[in-house]
This record gives structure tokens, C-alpha cells and sequence, in this order.
């Protein structure tokens, strides 16, 4: 027998670990069949096939997809990225919780956050400019729907659910701007909230129900925040849910042109 | 018919010459319908039993003749009778049998119906990839590469925090937030009411939401919907024009401004704007 260097010996002991561990119980029970973290996994198209079908993903996207859907140049991934920033906005929200209270504390709150706790300051960061680039990814994803024209039947509906979702998040994000409680905040949002002010008929109502009271205060801030962090993602959840599937069901991606 | 695609049609050729045992040439002729479709005979083999075999017209004789609830008496006896009969037969005249009744009927063929999808797919033949790895791994590096980028992004510019919010001290120029800085643009020229109210909610907001019930042209390719693509393109300019004045333009007073000359007033980019 021809002699192992050492090297080809760890090799060799390291591939039959993670064999048996890959193989093994506890990850056989983690992972379906044809998930390529499993032992012996092949690039056959049954396997490739598995991979979608036995994942929690196969509710997002079928086993196979339009050939032209896959070039990067036809969607920019821009759905997915719009999906994907509210994922990182999640994420980064809870973190905030921690150490956030809507009263007059908020203030102090951000300045803590930013100068006394580790990464706050760059997870703020990542909060707000992640919200910005959702608003500005949201507003380009639904121009590229248009350009293709893949509003068009039977995705006519799929488009009303689309614009119903920029408009939840341009919310989400404008009553996330009050939440710093700073001048910038306060002062947005009183422009904002008197915009709402000049509706006809219930104008004075709307800007009352938005501030809570006749301007922005504590209590517009408490408001804000129940509306940021529990109410409005609750419901963008939802239209998301119809969103995503009405995408398969009125027959994946559109075109090609 | 739907035209099917040469290579699809040509790989299924394969897999039946595969199958059958005949060349790809002759399968491939077949599913064309130019020549007639092979077939594998699997039928059984017919036991012959060595029985004299009964005349075939006397089979349905008893039922047809007799009357009905005397015929039931006797009829299992004479089909018990009939039953190595009928195989016999089977052997004899291949043809006869499927007519011949057999003995414990449990079911039998009434018709044919041709297989069809139970919902009604007017689809043509796509050429489409599988999902992994042509999609979810471009989707993943996009992923990633968005997240770098943020995490860079907030690496070098710190998102702005001023003075807590004194409501007592209004700053000037007070500023909405960008998306809407647009709409406050629009503001400063009309009437409150009309700019504020019916511009953007009822033909932003209802126009917009309606748009495909109101674009009723089935054309996707934009040489054939030249109208919807200027409007959008109007739309764009517009809605971006009046933003970048909202952002750069306008100082205090909401006063016209040159950011060059000027400065600029746009918190949101604090940091930006000072950078060092």
C-alpha cells in the first residue's frame, strides 16, 4: 500500500468527516432530499429539480424559469432587492428596539445608541439608508414592470397589489423619519403631516388622526412608532404574500418583449 | 396544432426510440405521423383449455329470450358453465373475444376519454432553465453584493441627527422627506388645495392604481406602445425634475437657490454634504 503523505492523510480523515457528519442523522432531518448541503448530492437536473421542490423557496419561485427571466438585464433583480432590503430593514429594526422608547427619551435614545452602543451607529446607518434605497428600488422596479409592460393581463391586478405596496412603503418609511425625535424629524414630518392637512372635506381630520392632536408632539411619536414597527410591516406582509403569488400564479416573469 | 420546437421534439424521439427499441429516425418519422406508430404487443398468453368449445350464439340467448326474474335463477349457473367456453374461444378467434361476457364482471370498458389537463393550459412550448442554479445564484451574488454595499454605505456616511425636535423653532427652509419633496415643490406654485389634494391622491393614486384597466393595448414591445411609454417617461422627468429642485434648489424661503453658489439644504445628506 502506497504510503499517505500527511496532508493527503488530514485530507482524507477531514472528507470522511464531514461525509458521515452530511450524511448523518441530524442533518438528513434538517435538510429534504436534493438539498445540496446533503451527502452525495449530484448535478443531475432530478437534483437541480429537488432543490426548488423540497425548499421553502418553492413557494417563490417554480422548478424552472422562462430562459430570458434569468438574464440579469431584464429585472436588475430589482423585486427581489425590494424584497430583500425590507428582510435587512426587519433585521436591523428589531436591533433598534432594543434600545429605542418612543417618549421624550427618544432623543437621548439615538445619542446613546449612537456614541455608547457596539455597531449602533452603523446599524442606524444601515436602518436609514437601507430605507431610502428600499423607497428608491420599490419606485424602479415598478418603472421596469412598466417599460415591459408586464402590467398587462392577466397581471393587471398584480400591478394595483404593486402600488398599494410603494405606497405602504413610503409610509413605512415616512413614519420612520419622526422616530429620531431631532429637528429634522419633527419638521419633515409637520410638512408632511399638513400636506395630508389640504385633503377636501376630512382634511383636518386626517392631519388630527395622523399627529394625534393639532401638531407633531410625544404623542404623534408614540403614534409613528406603533404605526412603524407593528401595524404597517403587518400589513405590507400581507399584500407582499398576494403579491409573490399572484407573480406565479398569472404565470412567472412577463415577456419576453 | 401548435408547432412544437425542433430540439424538444427531437429529444422526445430519443427517448421513445430509447424505449421501443427502434431508431431515432423512425420514432421521429412516427411522432410526425408519417409513418405508422410501432407497436409492443404485450397481450398475455391465452391459456387454451381443452374443453369442448360452446357455440357462441348461444351465449346471450338465455338473457335476451327469457324474461327477466326467471333469467336470474338460472344464469349463474349456465355463465359458470360458459366460463372455460369463453376462454377457449378467446384462443380460437382472437377477434370474438371482446364480445364474449365473462363470468364475474366487476367492471368493464364503457369508453375511452382522451386525457386531458383539468385546467385548460393554452400555452406554447417555453424554452425555460432550471431555477437552481441559472436563477437563485444571480439572485444570491445580488444579494450579497447589496448588502456590501450597504454596509459600506453606512461605513462612510453617518445618517444625519440634529438638535432634538424643539417645536417652538421652525427651521427654514423645513424640508419633507425626499420622495415627497417633489410634491412639496408642486405646492409652492398652486393652491394648497389643488396641488396638494387633487394632483397627487386622485391622479397619482387612482390613475396610477388603475393604469392597466385603463391601457387596453396587449402589446408588450415598446415600438408598439409608444403613447404609455412617453406618458411614464413624462412622468419620470417630471416627478425627477421636481425633486432635484425640492433637494439642491430651494433655500430658505423655499427661495430659489444655486447649490453652487448657495449651499445646499437637504439634512438627509448632512453628512454627504460636509463630508471631509
Amino acid at each position: 500500500m502506497q504510503k499517505l503523505s500527511l496532508r493527503d492523510r488530514i485530507k482524507e480523515a477531514r472528507v470522511s468527516a464531514s461525509d458521515s457528519f452530511r450524511g448523518g442523522k441530524l442533518m438528513s432531518s434538517i435538510f429534504r432530499p436534493g438539498s445540496p448541503f446533503r451527502k452525495g448530492y449530484v448535478d443531475s437536473p432530478r437534483n437541480r429539480s429537488y432543490v426548488v421542490m423540497n425548499n421553502v423557496l418553492y413557494h417563490l419561485h417554480p422548478v424552472k424559469v422562462k430562459r430570458h427571466g434569468v438574464r440579469l438585464s431584464y429585472t436588475l433583480c430589482l423585486g427581489g432587492l425590494s424584497f430583500f432590503l425590507f428582510i435587512v430593514l426587519t433585521i436591523t429594526g428589531i436591533w433598534l428596539m432594543f434600545y429605542f422608547r418612543p417618549t421624550e427619551l427618544a432623543y437621548v435614545d439615538i445619542q446613546t445608541l449612537q456614541t455608547s452602543i457596539a455597531f449602533g451607529s452603523l446599524v442606524r446607518n444601515m436602518h436609514r439608508w437601507g430605507a431610502h434605497l428600499m423607497v428608491l428600488v420599490v419606485f424602479l422596479h415598478m418603472s421596469r414592470v412598466f417599460y415591459h409592460g408586464a402590467y398587462k393581463a392577466p397581471r393587471e391586478f398584480n400591478w394595483v397589489i404593486g402600488v398599494i405596496l410603494l405606497l405602504l412603503t413610503l409610509l413605512l418609511s415616512f413614519t420612520g423619519y419622526l422616530l429620531p425625535w431631532d429637528q429634522l424629524a419633527i419638521w419633515a414630518v409637520t410638512v408632511g403631516g399638513n400636506m395630508a392637512g389640504y385633503t377636501p372635506v376630512i382634511g383636518a381630520q386626517a392631519k388630527f388622526g395622523l399627529f394625534a392632536g393639532l401638531e407633531a408632539t410625544t404623542a404623534t411619536l408614540l403614534r409613528f412608532y406603533v404605526l412603524h414597527v407593528l401595524f404597517l410591516p403587518f400589513i405590507i406582509v400581507i399584500f407582499m404574500a398576494v403579491h409573490f403569488w399572484r407573480v406565479r400564479k398569472d404565470g412567472g416573469i412577463s415577456g419576453p418583449l | 396544432m401548435v408547432d412544437i420546437p425542433e430540439h424538444l421534439l427531437q429529444r422526445s424521439a430519443e427517448a421513445r426510440a430509447k424505449a421501443l427499441g427502434i431508431s431515432v429516425e423512425q420514432a421521429l418519422a412516427e411522432m410526425k405521423g408519417e409513418s405508422d406508430p410501432t407497436v409492443i404487443s404485450k397481450e398475455p398468453e391465452v391459456k387454451t383449455i381443452d374443453e369442448t368449445p360452446a357455440p357462441a350464439a348461444e351465449t346471450p340467448a338465455p338473457a335476451a329470450e327469457t324474461p327477466a326474474p326467471a333469467a336470474e335463477t338460472p344464469a349463474p349457473a349456465v355463465k359458470a358453465e360458459e366460463k372455460p367456453a369463453a376462454k377457449a374461444s378467446k384462443a380460437d378467434t382472437p377477434e370474438e373475444v371482446d364480445f364474449a361476457p365473462e363470468v364475474k364482471v366487476t367492471q368493464r370498458l364503457l369508453t375511452v376519454v382522451k386525457a386531458k389537463p383539468i385546467q385548460k393550459a393554452a400555452s406554447e412550448p417555453v424554452d425555460k432553465v432550471n431555477t437552481w442554479p441559472h436563477l437563485m445564484l444571480p439572485e444570491f451574488v445580488s444579494l450579497m453584493a447589496m448588502t456590501a454595499f450597504l454596509i459600506l454605505l453606512s461605513a462612510i456616511l453617518q445618517a444625519p441627527l440634529l438638535e432634538e425636535a424643539n417645536p417652538n423653532v421652525t427651521p427654514n427652509p423645513a424640508k419633507a422627506p425626499w420622495y415627497f419633496l417633489g410634491l412639496q415643490e408642486l405646492l409652492s406654485y398652486w393652491d394648497p388645495q389643488i396641488a396638494g389634494v387633487m394632483i397627487p391622491l386622485v391622479l397619482g393614486i387612482a390613475i396610477w392604481m388603475a393604469f392597466p384597466y385603463i391601457d387596453r393595448n396587449p402589446e408588450t414591445h415598446p415600438s408598439k406602445r409608444k403613447f404609455a411609454i412617453m406618458f411614464y417617461t413624462f412622468f419620470l422627468a417630471g416627478a425627477g425634475v421636481l425633486t432635484i429642485i425640492g433637494v439642491l434648489f430651494r433655500g430658505p424661503g423655499w427661495n430659489w437657490t444655486y447649490p453652487w453658489i448657495d449651499g445646499i439644504w437637504f439634512d438627509d445628506l448632512l453628512d454627504w454634504i460636509h463630508f471631509e
